[in-house]
């Protein structure tokens, strides 16, 4: 039947503000964090949500993610009430909880291990908006034990490279001046399947605007689709190319002299240094051809200093990572680009204020202890916390408990049976999460958190050209029995003799109180969305007549890292050659699909109905070589023997190059609660068994896998 | 007025955001779409291209989808919109099969569905859904009967095709090379 | 190598990867639709031509079948529609563009103009019923008075019926497989064979058995050089055409194309019917039978292989 208020096409007619009432939040699929309306009906059903106009992020128009974000709120596949193992027939299973119950059984536990290990024994491990309400509660609590994937399997390696050479973070959202540069280097970086919002609009200005973009990777990512030169290196090589790049810079004279004089500390070390490192070396390294080297170089020197030569964001590869930061630092600083217009700009942002608390007590240990064998860490490490959890006559600082909080570690964090070993030895482990995600099986205790739109949380504050503030309110109440982490945060400190920590009812008041301060208010900020600040710091660029003074021991940018040769590691970064896939097996790289979120929008109905499982992509060759054809299921099994759980169909492209497979991440969930993503296509992850460390960071390098591709199921083949 | 559809492949990159977009704006449901993104690859390693475009309904000038409805149901709106409206479509998939680019559905509901440049849109002088969240701000919506508008402007200074020409349909969704 | 995909939206059910949206009633409601134009053609032409007394099964209880043939074909037409409670609005505008908007009205005039020609047998038809009102015995009088008139509006409307069963088809340039000038008049002989078949199937006299037969194997003559003819013209056509003329020559109805509608539909028949002109007993069931079912399957394999034809772009 068709509803009388049906126009043509049947489409109901959503008419736009008049009836569908609006409320502001910021987007929680990534951690991008467009700040957003959500439109919802009068009988409270969300009906759309759409980009704020205001917002520095997202210029109005959020991300295919953003926009299926209705998706998180609707799947039906959520965590709907606390569970709590238990065993039934002899079998680990979950039974229904109140939140009583679950609340009461994560605080006794927490109780148990504080006051037999103390509380550092208690690891946070988490991402996203529900971290900053526990790690109150943890650091109340007594334990500055914290980690998230986002620093040592995402961005710590360029924050470690860029901070050693320029003195500060690139940070998020990156200080990149895009929208205005002349010429965009792209190392892997893949802007436009990393749907890193104002990035990829911006990215999508600089076209428009005719700016030369040179996209070095080995695989034919849509970025280099769109660049007027595609550099086709061979994988784990580009620390070659980079040096090869300075050397043309520095030895054809197109550097950027005037600011190499003024800002540079250590350039006649590296002019020494990238000496030998010609295009013709490269070249037999990177396989990219001496005459493409030069002519691009001559392309960013000519564009600089309004040239970005990318720091890149998820770049723990090779477990060298920093040091091709650092490399990517020092090319930058070559060209002149940091701090320059269409280079990389002076970032702002405003502090938010603390609302009023007793001060912390002082752990013993915490991160920073576990991650001391890395000179330059400056978060803690998801990996050292796991590891540092599995009993041992090295384990130093014992772990017995873990609360994590939106993250699927699992799928995040590689090596998994050293995950498994960890959490079977651990004595507590509760999973707050929106989702039955793998890492909620292994939990025992679930807390179902209700999604980003239906609760308060932080007001958002990032960097940018301006300072910006966004708010993030429930559009709806929370569905089933599901709650935000700010009141489990809270119910949780009550129970643990915390309750002056958590001076409020309900975290409105610790908002509002906070907006007041800024000079704004809830009321306001429910009407506007984001406030947009005048900048205080300065101008946006260095001003002419006027130095810069940089954040480093040397007070310039540091082309030779004194820092770095004190440690006894390498002063200017130094090619270093990686394994290379043998006979029958292809180097698996992966990347983001441009309509998922890592694991976690998997089973979101309309994304997943956009893109339901990720392919394994093999260039026609290796079809050829190995027999393959288009949706062909295969199996993968990786150089020690780790098969994939599930078949992921084959696609056969030449957009890959023939000694490497690549598929999208995130894919291949196993919880078979997730009705739309379970068992489809492959999981990177559970192929990622060999790690290679960054001695400086701790970083995960995660790129040193190769599989086999195998044409049947081979755990069936085992049985037989 | 005669509306027009114009998009850049060479910014597109893709993420079909349209599609999830219109989705949420025109209560499509799960499992349909009223436009979709294909990816075109040519050439072998390393010299790869690779064109991405968003397509849907053409509002074809020539459609055929108009002139094989028996009811009238399927109609051009003003501006050169083609509709269908549901309160008159039979669901007899003649329409369907008469499209050259499949861009019409059978909506679970029994009438036929396709992309109506969001009219309920246009009319709050609104652009549609699709090209007001395309985050690379590659598509651009207009009047080619007015010369100024950034549409005509576009058709005239850059290389542009329609998809499957020779079926004759005169489509109105343009897409820049 | 060159790649074309679909990165998202197109999984849609009954359209991707390729249409389903006509079934096996649409190639019913064609093979119905097309039988009962052969055989109204051939009742009102006679009647036209005043030579009932030689075809009394094709005037009266083929008439029958007709107007069985007419309702089954609606039904099966309106059980594929998908939006039925709509189906009164084919009757508020008539689309002259649109061939199933002047098909639904001509099937409308053809049913009523069926329905009074078997009034005006009723009393020859079903001699042991007694017309009970004095109306009804009225108009069967003015309709025997006016059987000719009939006829005379009931043959071009069968023409039109016949033709509309390809033409149906044949103006949807989306699919390059129907797209062709030939279907129109090859669906109309088409159906005028598997009328005369079914007039030959019910006939007890003999005269108007051979009569049909006659007709028949000129019909299916006609029919073969227009298959021919089509094939051919397809061969020169686009890129499109091309490809959608592999599905039926080297493709997946190749063997239902060429074994169930070529031979067993055609040229067999053809043959049992040219040995029985010749003078040899052959069961005539036969081959008018295999027409019958060689029509109904020419017009699956139509509909269903046309749906895979499609526009490359
Ligand atoms: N193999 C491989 N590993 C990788 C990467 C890779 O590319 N390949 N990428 C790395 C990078 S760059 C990063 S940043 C990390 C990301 O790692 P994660 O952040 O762990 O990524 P997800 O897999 O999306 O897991 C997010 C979890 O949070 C849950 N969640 C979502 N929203 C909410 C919420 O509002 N509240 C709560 N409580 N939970 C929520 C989801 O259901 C899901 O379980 O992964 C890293 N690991
Ligand atoms: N849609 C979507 N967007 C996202 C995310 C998401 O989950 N989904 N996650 C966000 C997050 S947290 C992050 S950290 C970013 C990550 O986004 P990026 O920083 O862009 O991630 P990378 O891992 O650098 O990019 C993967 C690319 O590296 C290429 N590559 C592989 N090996 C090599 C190599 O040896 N050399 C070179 N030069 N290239 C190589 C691959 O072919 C692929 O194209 O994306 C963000 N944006
Ligand atoms: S980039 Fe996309 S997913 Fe990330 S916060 Fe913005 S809209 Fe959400
Ligand atoms: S939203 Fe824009 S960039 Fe994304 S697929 Fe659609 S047209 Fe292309
Ligand atoms: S694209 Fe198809 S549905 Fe749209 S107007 Fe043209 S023929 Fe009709
Ligand atoms: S399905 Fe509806 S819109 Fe399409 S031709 Fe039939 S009546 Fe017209
Ligand atoms: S114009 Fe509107 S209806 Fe058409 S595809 Fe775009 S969003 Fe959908
Ligand atoms: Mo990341």
């Amino acid at each position: 039947a068709i509803p009388s208020d049906m126009n043509s096409n049947g489409a109901k007619d959503k008419k736009i503000g008049s009836i569908l009432s609006r409320s502001a939040t910021y987007c929680e699929v990534c951690f991008w964090k467009c700040a957003a309306w959500v439109y919802s009906d009068e009988k409270g059903n969300i009906q759309k949500i759409i980009g704020n106009e205001n917002d520095p992020h997202c210029y109005g128009r959020l991300c295919p993610r953003g926009t299926g974000g209705v998706g998180m709120y609707t799947d039906e596949d959520r965590l709907k009430t606390p569970l709590i193992r238990t065993k039934i027939d002899g079998k680990d299973s979950f039974r229904e909880a109140s939140w009583e119950e679950a609340l009461d059984l994560v605080a006794k536990n927490m109780e148990k291990i504080k006051t037999e290990y103390g509380p550092e024994s208690m690891a946070l491990i988490k991402h996203g908006s529900p971290g900053s309400h526990l790690e109150h509660l943890f650091k109340a609590y007594g334990s500055d034990t914290v980690a998230e994937p986002a620093y040592a399997q995402c961005r710590g390696p360029r924050e470690t490279g860029f901070g050693l050479t320029f003195g500060s973070w690139v940070g998020s959202p990156e200080p990149t001046d895009i929208r205005d540069t002349k010429c965009l280097v792209l190392i892997g970086s893949h802007i436009g399947e990393n749907m890193h919002n104002s990035q990829v609009q911006e990215m999508s200005d600089a076209i428009d605007n005719g700016a030369n973009i040179i996209t070095v990777d080995p695989r034919c990512s849509t970025a280099a689709s769109k660049s007027q030169h595609w550099l086709a290196i061979k994988p784990a090589t580009d620390i070659a190319l980079l040096l090869s790049w300075m050397h043309v810079l520095i030895y054809e004279d197109i550097y950027n002299k005037e600011y190499v004089e003024k800002y540079g500390s250590g350039f006649e070390a590296l002019k020494k240094h990238v000496k030998p490192f010609s295009p013709e070396w490269a070249y037999g390294i990177t396989t990219v051809k001496p005459k493409e080297i030069r002519k691009t170089a001559r392309i960013m020197a000519a564009a600089a200093p309004s040239t970005i030569v990318h720091p890149g964001r998820h770049v723990t590869w090779y477990g060298d990572d920093s040091q091709r930061a650092r490399a990517i630092a020092i090319l930058n600083g070559l060209l002149g680009s940091w701090g320059n217009r269409g280079g990389f700009y002076f970032k702002e942002k405003i502090s938010v204020p603390k609302f009023p608390h007793p001060p912390y007590p002082h752990p013993k240990w915490g991160w920073k202890e576990l991650v001391e064998k890395y000179p330059f860490a400056e978060m803690g490490s998801t990996m050292e916390v796991i590891k540092a959890s599995i009993p041992g006559a090295d384990q130093k600082y014992p772990i017995k408990g873990w609360f994590v909080a939106g993250t699927n570690l699992v799928a995040s964090v590689p090596k998994r049976k050293v995950i498994e070993e960890a959490i079977q030895s651990l004595d507590f482990m509760v999973v707050m999460d929106t989702m039955p995600m793998e890492i909620t099986g292994y939990a025992d205790v679930i807390l179902p958190e209700c999604t980003y739109l239906e609760r308060y949380d932080g007001i958002r504050s990032a960097t940018n050209r301006e300072p910006s503030i966004a708010l993030r309110s429930p559009a709806v109440p929370p569905k089933y029995n599901s709650k935000p982490a700010w009141w489990m945060a809270k119910e949780i400190g009550n129970r643990l003799d915390l309750a002056e920590y958590f001076n409020y009812n309900d975290y409105e008041e610790v908002i509002d109180w906070q907006l007041k301060e800024m000079g704004s208010s809830l009321e306001e900020m429910k009407k506007i969305g984001v406030k947009n600040f005048k900048r205080k710091s300065g101008a946006l660029y260095m001003q002419k007549g006027k130095t810069h003074e940089f954040a480093t021991p040397s007070g310039k940018i540091e082309f030779y890292s004194e820092e770095l040769a004190s440690h006894g590691l390498d002063p200017i970064p130094v090619y270093t050659s990686h394994d290379s896939p043998k006979q029958g097996f292809y180097r698996l790289n992966y990347g983001r699909s441009p309509m998922h979120t890592f694991s976690r929008t998997i089973n979101n109905p309309n994304l997943s109905d956009l893109t339901s499982e990720n392919m394994l992509w093999v260039n026609p060759k290796v079809a050829r070589i190995e027999g393959l054809k288009n949706n062909q299921e295969v199996w993968l099994q990786n150089q020690d023997g780790v098969n994939s759980s599930f078949p992921i169909k084959v696609r056969v492209t030449e957009r890959i190059r023939w000694d490497s497979v690549y598929m999208y991440h995130g894919f291949g969930h196993s919880n078979k609660k997730l009705t739309r993503a379970h068992g489809k296509g492959a999981s990177d992850t559970e192929l990622i068994s060999r790690i290679a460390i960054d001695p400086l960071m701790g970083g995960t390098g995660m790129r040193g896998n190769f599989v086999k591709i195998l044409l049947d199921n081979p755990i069936k083949e085992t049985i037989l | 007025m005669k509306y027009a559809m114009v998009i850049d492949t060479l910014k597109c990159v893709g993420c079909s955001d349209c599609v999830v977009a219109c989705q949420t704006e025109n209560n499509v449901p799960i499992g349909y779409c009223r436009d979709w993104v294909t990816e075109s690859v040519n050439g072998s390693y390393p010299h790869v291209e690779l064109e991405l475009k968003s397509e849907r309904c053409n509002h074809c000038d020539n459609a055929p989808c108009v002139r094989c409805c028996p009811t009238g149901a399927s109609h051009v709106a003003e501006g050169g919109i083609v509709l269908v409206t549901a309160g008159e479509c039979i669901g007899c998939g003649a329409c369907i099969e008469s499209c050259p680019y499949d861009a019409r559905f059978q909506h679970p509901d029994g009438y036929v569905d396709k992309c109506t440049f969001c009219a309920q849109r246009l009319k709050e002088g609104q652009l549609p859904a699709c090209v007001s969240v395309c985050p690379t701000k590659c598509m651009y919506f207009g009047d080619l009967d007015d010369p100024t508008s950034k549409v005509s402007h576009l058709l005239q200074s850059r290389k542009h095709k329609v998809l499957a020409p020779e079926a004759g349909t005169k489509p109105n969704v343009y897409y820049l090379i | 190598m060159q790649e074309e995909i679909f990165i998202s939206g197109r999984n849609i059910p009954k359209i991707d990867p390729y249409l389903e949206i006509w079934h096996f009633p649409i190639s019913l409601y064609l093979f119905l639709g097309g039988m009962a134009a052969g055989i109204i053609f051939f009742a009102s032409l006679f009647t036209v031509l005043r030579r009932e007394k030689q075809v009394q099964t094709a005037i009266k209880p083929a008439m029958i079948i007709v107007l069985i043939a007419l309702i089954i074909g609606l039904l099966a037409l309106f059980y594929d529609l998908t939006h039925k409670l709509y189906v009164w609005r084919l009757y508020t505008t008539i689309r002259i563009e649109s061939p199933m908007s002047w098909g639904a009205w001509v099937l409308l005039f053809i049913t009523i103009g069926t329905f009074l020609w078997i009034l005006s047998y009723f009393s020859e038809l079903f001699p042991k019923w007694d017309l009970k009102f004095k109306w009804l015995k009225q108009i069967e009088q003015f309709l025997i008075k006016n059987r000719r008139n009939l006829a005379l509006i009931m043959l071009p409307l069968s023409l039109i019926l016949g033709i509309y069963t390809g033409i149906l088809l044949s103006a949807f340039n989306a699919r390059p497989l129907w797209n062709n000038a030939i279907l129109g008049p090859l669906f109309l002989v088409s159906g005028l064979s598997t009328g005369a078949a079914c007039i030959i199937l019910f006939s007890k006299d003999h005269y108007e058995r051979k009569l049909f037969s006659k007709i028949d194997l000129a019909l299916i003559f006609i029919e073969l050089a227009l298959i021919v003819h089509m094939i051919m013209g397809m061969y020169a056509g686009s890129a499109v055409q091309l490809e959608a003329l592999d599905i039926l020559i080297g493709g997946e109805y190749t063997v239902m194309f060429f074994v169930f509608v070529i031979i067993l539909g055609l040229i067999f028949p053809a043959i049992l019917e040219g040995i029985e002109l010749l003078g040899y007993k052959v069961p005539v069931a036969i081959p008018a039978i295999l027409i019958l079912i060689g029509g109904l399957i020419f017009r699956m394999v139509m509909i269903e292989a046309g749906q895979l034809t499609r526009y490359l772009y």
